[in-house]
């Protein structure tokens, strides 16, 4: 029997802490490229897109997670993909995050007064350039609290990927509270690196909403 | 690749699929009723005149939101034996559940006390109501007519998480869907039929409090 240390046990958290990120960031630049194309969908003039776009959205916030998770690991094989946990977690991930990120946006795009758009019409730019130049800019820093708030939301769900065998945080300190049978120190310690992570992301979505506020 | 999908095995699930539900909706129930009365306590002890209460309110709501709800059912349910606090699967996953919510709604409460404009209360104490009062009568109702769509969202964002409790063995919806795709073999079929239930029961949730609310909050609730 292998004894383990209060280090052993924070080295091997912080050591898997990092797969947490990498997740993290993952599904954040992942659901970021898709959430546009579903925010493009959601705004534009076509009747079908919006709503497919308003379907998926509603699909994702309106179905767990865990379960978007489950069918993704076991929804991918039968499409003839070999899938792994890491696959599966940040597909699931991405997906969860797009709906949320084109959904933030798009309520961003919707305080634009209408007058920006009719602006951008009278100085002769056209559907493309007024959503690049003058449209998506504005949305984008209008929501930049939300965003930063929906990341911290993003971090904590990739908790459930350990579910699916995904080797982050969580999973990792299942396996030393089964070698350890010291839950309250394990649980407590994930806990703490999980807050370490998203209290600082917590306050910079507040310091951004004064700020938005004010203006 | 010659999958087809299979969903001969779901006449004999119905059962199991409709008593994993039936828990699903007796946790959020719980949840709902326990968690809101507990964040309007919580609101209003971070507005009292005591500052350690003040303080120990924020540090809750901020330790709660800042750690994955998963993190928290296992320190609940795993890490407080340790402590000689031994709960059932149910009561672990209820106390988790509950302590959820009541930090996200404690905030939403907090935000619909402060839209309640200062004279409302002015006026009601200078009626002769007492403090307690004019908190019930006066200001708790306006505010929870502010806050009820957020209220709302909130309790059907919990009810979907509770899919995590299957984790701890609470005989919910997911852990039945993880009990049947274990016999069926039938694992993406199975959570696809459990997944549209989640869909469905979001829905009726949302609608059913909207509808409770205007009943008891008056018209206007949205």
């Amino acid at each position: 029997m292998i004894e383990f240390t209060f280090w052993d046990i924070l080295r091997n958290l912080l050591l898997a802490a990092r797969w947490t990120v990498a997740l993290s960031v993952a599904a954040f630049a992942g659901g970021a490229i898709v959430g546009l194309m579903i925010l493009f969908l959601r705004i534009s003039k076509n009747r079908w897109a919006v709503r497919f776009a308003s379907g998926y959205i509603a699909l994702f916030q309106g179905t767990p997670l865990l379960m978007q998770l489950f069918l993704m690991f076991f929804g991918l094989p039968m499409l003839g993909f070999r899938i792994e946990p890491w696959t599966a977690a940040v597909l699931g991930l991405t997906l969860f995050a797009s709906a949320y990120l084109a959904e933030i946006w798009r309520s961003g795009v919707d305080a634009l007064p209408r007058g920006q758009w009719d602006a951008g019409a009278s100085l002769g730019l056209h559907y493309l350039q007024e959503l690049r130049l003058i449209i998506l800019p504005q949305a984008f820093s209008i929501t930049r609290a939300p965003i930063v708030g929906f990341l911290v939301q993003l971090i904590k769900a990739t908790a459930l990927t350990s579910i699916i065998g995904f080797e982050e945080l969580v999973r990792t300190s299942n396996a030393i509270n089964n070698a350890t049978f010291e839950p309250f120190t394990v649980y407590g310690l994930v806990a703490l690196i999980f807050f370490v992570m998203c209290f600082p992301l917590t306050q910079y979505a507040r310091i951004l909403e004064a700020r938005t506020g004010v203006r | 690749m010659g999958y087809s999908l299979d969903f001969g095995w779901l006449n004999e699930a119905l059962g199991a699929i409709a008593r994993g539900a039936a828990m699903t909706v007796l946790l959020i129930a719980v949840t709902t009723v326990v968690g809101t009365v507990l964040s309007v306590v919580g609101a209003a002890a971070r507005r009292s005149r005591y500052r350690l209460l003040r303080q120990a309110v924020t540090v809750y709501v901020e330790v709660v939101r800042n750690t994955p709800f998963l993190v928290q059912l296992f320190f609940i349910f795993f890490g407080l034996p340790a402590l000689g606090i031994r709960l059932d699967p149910v009561v672990a996953a209820m106390l988790a559940m509950t302590l959820n919510m009541a930090a996200y709604t404690t905030e939403i409460v907090g935000a619909g006390l402060d839209a309640v404009p200062k004279g409302q209360s002015e006026a009601a104490l200078a009626l002769g109501l007492r403090p307690r009062q004019v908190f019930v009568k006066i200001v708790l109702p306006q505010a929870m007519k502010v806050i009820y769509p957020a209220l709302t969202s909130q309790i059907v964002i919990m009810m979907l998480e509770s899919a995590v409790v299957s984790q701890i063995a609470v005989r919910e919806l997911t852990y039945e869907a993880d009990m049947l795709q274990a016999r069926t073999y039938r694992a993406f079929e199975t959570y696809l039929i459990v997944t549209l239930v989640y869909l469905a029961l979001s829905v009726v949730l949302r609608r059913l409090l909207v509808a409770g609310g205007r009943r008891v909050l008056g018209a206007g609730v949205s």
